[in-house]
């Protein structure tokens, strides 16, 4: 439980994050929370040979308004999104997701932008970053681009930053219409993460469900959308059976894996129960 | 009334300590780490250990290269199995349960053949903690792989692979205990041919890990031919003895220290293989050196606790009264016997009959050798097991039969007026009232509401069904009687040591043997004490822990420490009051004879006015210008307690337990457990050993299990996968006690350090299985996973087995590499 060797460099900017890490050497690890670097660098699956830690990088860090998104800085921590009026307003879901990500020591320390650039299978908010379309923006020496959330997850545990480059924020569209959002999370104990969870807003217009967005959390190397389900509801009624038979289809195009929390075929039994709550709490039945 | 308040009469004095719910002194300074723990102690010139561990369960060494550790920066030494051969000798194992028993021995370092991933193969010394640990990837040893022994069932079988080649088979040993050839009860075979009913089940005990909260901690210095070990263990004194006959070091030449030691559990009552090697390492190199273990290494080489099949008949009539219990186990040992990896489940063997008045026992236990680490004491040691068997096959009879648990066992447990009772085992149970603790159980949940709800919600077919389990059990502890243990072949007694020494202020140092890790005993002894010397609570300091200041003892578990220890010292205690008599009837000129002594104050009787504080004699004597001719000039006194009986706390434990049958998510709605401990010292000591026992039993049903992977590869290896609750995890707990005062002691007390985690394994999973009992469930296997559950509901059997894998947070990172850093992985990208 000790790591190996490194060397260990504190930017105060995102240019001087940047440079540290194209002269960090071979190996380069962006520290932000550490809340997923340092456990497996203490289990030596890791070592870095050079660690540039985003701590002090003030500009990262914050939530803010712009347009029609709400702009989530990557250090911000999971605490300092829970406290936020504008998450609270705009992106509940975020909340609510974040809420339940581990103990309140890990989400004083753990980050937004961190947790979603580990991108774990059973991190709780990659699936609630692709329910909600958010848009990444990243910078590197080639420059800033933005990438959207059905391309920025790419497998496990890997994303659309690349080597040197970093994630600086993220960008959570402002949902127009009458939404409600829920996530759903099943595990065994308070403080583990998802075994399966699902994330789901809806909007609803007349009695129906104009639109559903539902995002899946460990139902395979990356998160996924639950397409089949969100197309089934498109207009469907607002009812319990209707969200019923929709969320039957939840598990389809899944890959969830064997651990020695669920087996697969459990997973996906789960992921259409967890669909149909889910839903149906967002769509206020 | 108990013994205590005879003791001290019926005059109102000051207000009682014994009963009072202080909250504890050792507390303040355990909690800020303002205290030494063993990993805090810095030596000049220390250094520092890391053990090279093996990545796999089961190979002969083929080649070993240490010279790139050797270059190292900052390496000291290394040393590898042959290194020590000569001079490592085996670690003890103390409890021979049979005359016949196969011990293969046990080095502290494998020398040609590992049999357990995580065995040390090498020790690196270096000049800091760091250079050890980095030094270890370079260690290159290779592994000639042989088969992987991982299944008893299979183990045991014709023509299985062997663990210890040399051996004729993978078992140890073959205990038996039947009542009808000790003559406790009739002949089993008979009874169970003549039975109108015989239900038969096999239940698992999965494999646990004690997860104490400090990990292990050795430090060793030698000084000349002395050697000081200061180690966070629970047993500073039978580890003296043991690390002085396995290293050779003379008893007299080794002062084993256990500092303020952070959880034991059981799991700290070894004979570990590092503090061993550091006995070693510091005798060759002349130097203090220091192990402390990661948590992996603790997780993955600690010893682990449980592991057993049960094979259990049960014979009853048809009006449900019983004829008889057949138990039969496989235990597993692990890959070596440690200190009493074999006693765990004969200790249990007594207590299966559990609070039932069974005509006819018979049980038998194979100990069986595995590819995985060594099991031993944990929490209960044995006692859990056999509740759990006992109370889940009643549920099962009871089903069988079609009757009421509680009236099934209402009809066979001993009455209150049978005490005291002796069992078809041979154990005299000492006192109690079953019936009453189960009237408080009840009310103390609401049972009769929890049934009408539980009937509502399974007519209503509804999504969450519930369910009530009930689990009466009692325990022996106290581990103590030194001639049963003796009887037992257990390799030492029981009794327990204590001194009390009056210092010159008035104030009291008391010397216990028996070695606190958490439990209290500093608080518990100063009220003891209090109370029996009539001094000020806050003027009692109590001592423990060094063997050179605490010569005697033999330490805490088995829930031993007040009912033997806190006896001794009780017993001291008297013997000063006696000691200080003589020098107040002389001061006092006075009679011996004549003299009260209350409240801490000899006076003269029909005297009013006259009288001498015992704090007061304590100065006169430390003077001694003026004492009677023929003493000694002291009120110190020792004493060494040495019961004739285990204790038997008692109690009925209910368990309400909702079950959502979509998702097999299971939760306790309500937990209510009242208690017999005897004599309660403090209630707030008491309520917290029962709060987390429970905590321990609940986790046992519901959440904790080591799991192997088909090579012998620990997979729970980190607490992502070992799953220990947390507060959050349970629920309120609804506790009380009835008191009948243990009659084998002077306090009158029982044992509550293990009452609750052997409790209520078996209230929570029966609780599970009556909410789905009417779904054609019969079995759920530990831990309860949601799962497991959903899969017993929807496709029958026991929930099966579990997939090996570890979970994928972390990378999948299931424990530390065990052979240093893994390059290939740091990239940690999807290319792993
Ligand atoms: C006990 C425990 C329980 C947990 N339970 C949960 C849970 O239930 N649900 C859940 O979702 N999570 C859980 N987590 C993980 C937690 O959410 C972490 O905060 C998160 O996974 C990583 O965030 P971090 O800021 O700590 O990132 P770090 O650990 O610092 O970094 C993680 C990875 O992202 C990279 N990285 C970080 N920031 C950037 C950036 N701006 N640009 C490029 N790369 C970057 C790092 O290089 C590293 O590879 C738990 C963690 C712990 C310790």
């Amino acid at each position: 439980m000790i790591p190996a060797p490194f060397a260990y460099a504190r930017p105060t900017t995102v240019d001087e994050a940047l440079q540290a890490i194209a002269e960090g050497g071979e190996d380069v690890k962006v520290l932000a929370g550490g809340q997923s670097l340092i456990p497996v660098m203490r289990l030596r699956l890791a070592a870095p040979e050079t660690v540039v830690d985003l701590g002090r990088v003030a500009e990262l860090r914050g939530v803010r308004e712009e347009d029609d998104a709400i702009v989530v800085g990557a250090m911000t921590t999971h605490a300092d999104v829970l406290a936020d009026p504008l998450i609270r307003q705009y992106a509940p879901l975020v909340a609510e997701a974040t809420a339940t990500v581990a103990d309140r020591q890990v989400r004083h320390r753990g980050t937004f932008g961190g947790a979603l650039v580990h991108a774990d299978p059973a991190g709780d908010l990659p699936a609630v970053a692709l329910a909600l379309d958010a848009e990444f923006v990243i910078v590197g020496p080639g420059g800033r681009r933005t990438v959207g959330a059905s391309e920025f997850f790419v497998d496990y545990l890997t994303t659309a930053v690349q080597e040197g480059e970093l994630l600086v924020e993220v960008r959570l569209p402002k949902l127009a219409g009458s939404w409600g959002m829920h996530y759903e999370k099943f595990n065994r104990v308070a403080q583990a993460w998802s075994i399966v969870a699902v994330a789901a807003a809806v909007r609803r217009e007349d009695g129906r469900i104009a639109e559903a967005r539902i995002g899946l959390t460990n139902m395979g190397p990356t998160p996924l959308r639950a397409r089949q389900v969100e197309e089934a509801l498109a207009g469907a009624e607002a009812t319990a059976d209707a969200v019923a038979a929709a969320s039957q289809h939840a598990a389809v195009g899944t890959d969830p894996s064997s651990d020695l929390n669920a087996q697969a075929d459990y997973r996906q039994h789960l992921a259409t129960v967890l669909t149909r709550r889910a839903v149906s709490t967002a769509a206020g039945l | 009334m108990t013994a205590v308040e005879e003791r001290t009469g019926t005059t109102p004095g000051p207000e009682k300590e014994i009963g009072k719910a202080r909250r504890r002194k050792e507390d303040a300074r355990l909690i800020t780490g303002k205290t030494t723990w063993t990993d805090n102690m810095v030596l000049p010139g220390m250094l520092h250990l890391a053990v090279v561990r093996s990545p796999v369960a089961h190979a002969r060494i083929t080649h070993v290269d240490v010279s790139a550790v050797r270059e190292a920066p900052g390496v000291i030494a290394v040393f590898t199995g042959s290194d020590l051969a000569e001079e490592q000798g085996s670690l003890p194992c103390a409890w021979p349960v049979t005359p016949e028993m196969v011990n293969p021995g046990h080095p502290s370092i494998a020398v040609d053949q590992v049999n357990h991933v995580g065995e040390a193969v090498a020790v690196i010394v270096a000049r800091s903690k760091t250079a050890a640990q980095d030094a270890v990837e370079l260690a290159d040893i290779d592994y000639e792989p042989l088969p992987v022994v991982l299944d008893m069932e299979e183990a045991v079988a014709d023509g299985a692979d062997l663990v210890h080649d040399h051996l004729e088979s993978n078992t140890s040993y073959h205990f038996v205990f039947d009542a009808g050839e000790m003559g406790t009860g009739s002949d089993t075979d008979q009874a169970f041919a003549d039975a109108d009913v015989v239900v038969s089940r096999r239940l698992i005990q999965q494999r646990l890990i004690p997860a104490f909260m400090e990990p292990r901690s050795v430090v060793v210095q030698p000084q000349g031919d002395n050697y000081t070990m200061w180690s966070a263990t629970q047993i500073p004194h039978i580890l003296r003895v043991m690390a002085a006959m396995v290293t050779g070091i003379p008893e007299h030449k080794l002062r084993v220290v256990a500092p303020d030691v952070g959880g034991g559990f059981g799991g700290k009552l070894q004979v570990n293989p590092e503090e061993i090697l550091c006995l070693l390492i510091a005798r060759r190199l002349g130097k203090p050196v220091k192990w402390t273990e990661t948590r992996s290494e603790s997780l993955m080489t600690a010893h682990h606790g449980r592991d057993q099949i049960q094979y259990v008949d049960i014979a009853a009539d048809r009006e449900g009264n019983l004829k008889g219990l057949r138990v039969r186990l496989l235990a597993d040992m692990g890959a070596y016997l440690r200190l009493i990896t074999p006693g765990v489940p004969a200790l249990g063997a007594f207590m299966y009959p559990g609070i039932y008045k069974f005509p006819a026992y018979r049980f038998e236990c194979d100990g069986v050798f595995t590819n995985k680490v060594p099991t031993d004491a944990y929490r209960g040691a044995g006692r859990p097991e056999a509740t759990f068997a006992i109370e889940r096959i009643m549920d099962e009879l009871a089903v069988e039969l079609g009757m009421d648990p509680l009236e099934l066992r209402r009809k066979n447990w001993i009455n209150a007026d049978e005490f005291p009772f002796t069992t078809v085992a041979g154990l005299a149970y000492d006192s109690g009232d079953y019936e009453t603790a189960t009237q408080q159980a009840l009310e103390l949940l609401g049972y009769d509401e929890l049934r009408a709800e539980q009937q509502r919600r399974r007519e209503s077919g509804d999504r969450v069904q519930l369910g009530i389990g009930i689990s009466t059990f009692t325990e022996m502890c106290g581990l103590a009687p030194s001639r049963v243990l003796g009887s037992l072949s257990f390799g030492a007694g029981g009794w327990e040591h204590a001194a009390i020494r009056m210092l010159p202020t008035g104030k009291v140092e008391v010397v216990t043997g028996s070695t606190p890790h958490g439990q209290g005993h500093e608080t518990a002894w100063s009220q003891l004490v209090a109370d029996s010397l009539g001094v000020p609570f806050e003027d009692v300091e109590v001592l423990h822990g060094d063997t050179a200041i605490s010569s005697r003892g033999l330490d805490t578990y088995g829930s031993r420490s007040l009912v033997v220890g806190g006896s001794a010292v009780v017993k001291a205690a008297d013997k000063v009051i006696a000691k200080a008599r003589k020098i107040a009837a002389h001061l006092l000129e006075a009679s011996e004879d004549d003299l009260d002594f209350e409240a801490g104050k000899f006076s003269v009787r029909g005297t009013p006015g006259t009288g001498l504080g015992i704090q007061e004699i304590a100065l006169a004597i430390f003077a001694a210008h003026n004492y009677p001719e023929g003493i000694e000039p002291s009120i110190d006194a020792e004493a060494t307690f040495d019961p004739e009986n285990f204790s038997f706390p008692h109690g009925t434990h209910l368990c309400a337990m909702e079950v959502d049958t979509e998702t097999g998510f299971v939760k306790i709605r309500k937990y209510a457990c009242v208690d017999d401990v005897g004599t309660i010292v403090n209630p707030l000591i008491v309520e917290g050993q029962v709060h987390g026992g429970l905590a321990q039993g609940i986790a046992q049903a519901l959440y904790e299990e080591a799991v192997y992977d088909a090579d012998g590869n620990l997979t729970t290896g980190t607490f992502v996968d070992y799953l220990v609750p947390s507060a959050n995890d349970l629920p309120h707990f609804d506790t009380g006690n009835t008191v009948h005062s243990a009659p084998g002691n002077p306090i009158g007390a029982k044992g509550v350090g293990e009452a609750g985690c052997i409790a209520s394994t078996p209230a929570v999973v029966n609780a599970a299985l009556d909410a789905v009992r009417h779904l054609g469930v019969t079995d759920i296997r530990m831990p309860l996973t949601p799962e497991r559950v959903w899969r017993a509901i929807h496709r029958g059997g026991d929930g099966g087995d579990r997939a090996t894998a570890g979970s994928n947070a972390y990378g999948g990172a299931q424990t530390e590499t065990t052979a240093g850093v893994s390059t290939d992985a740091s990239s940690l990208g999807g290319d792993r």
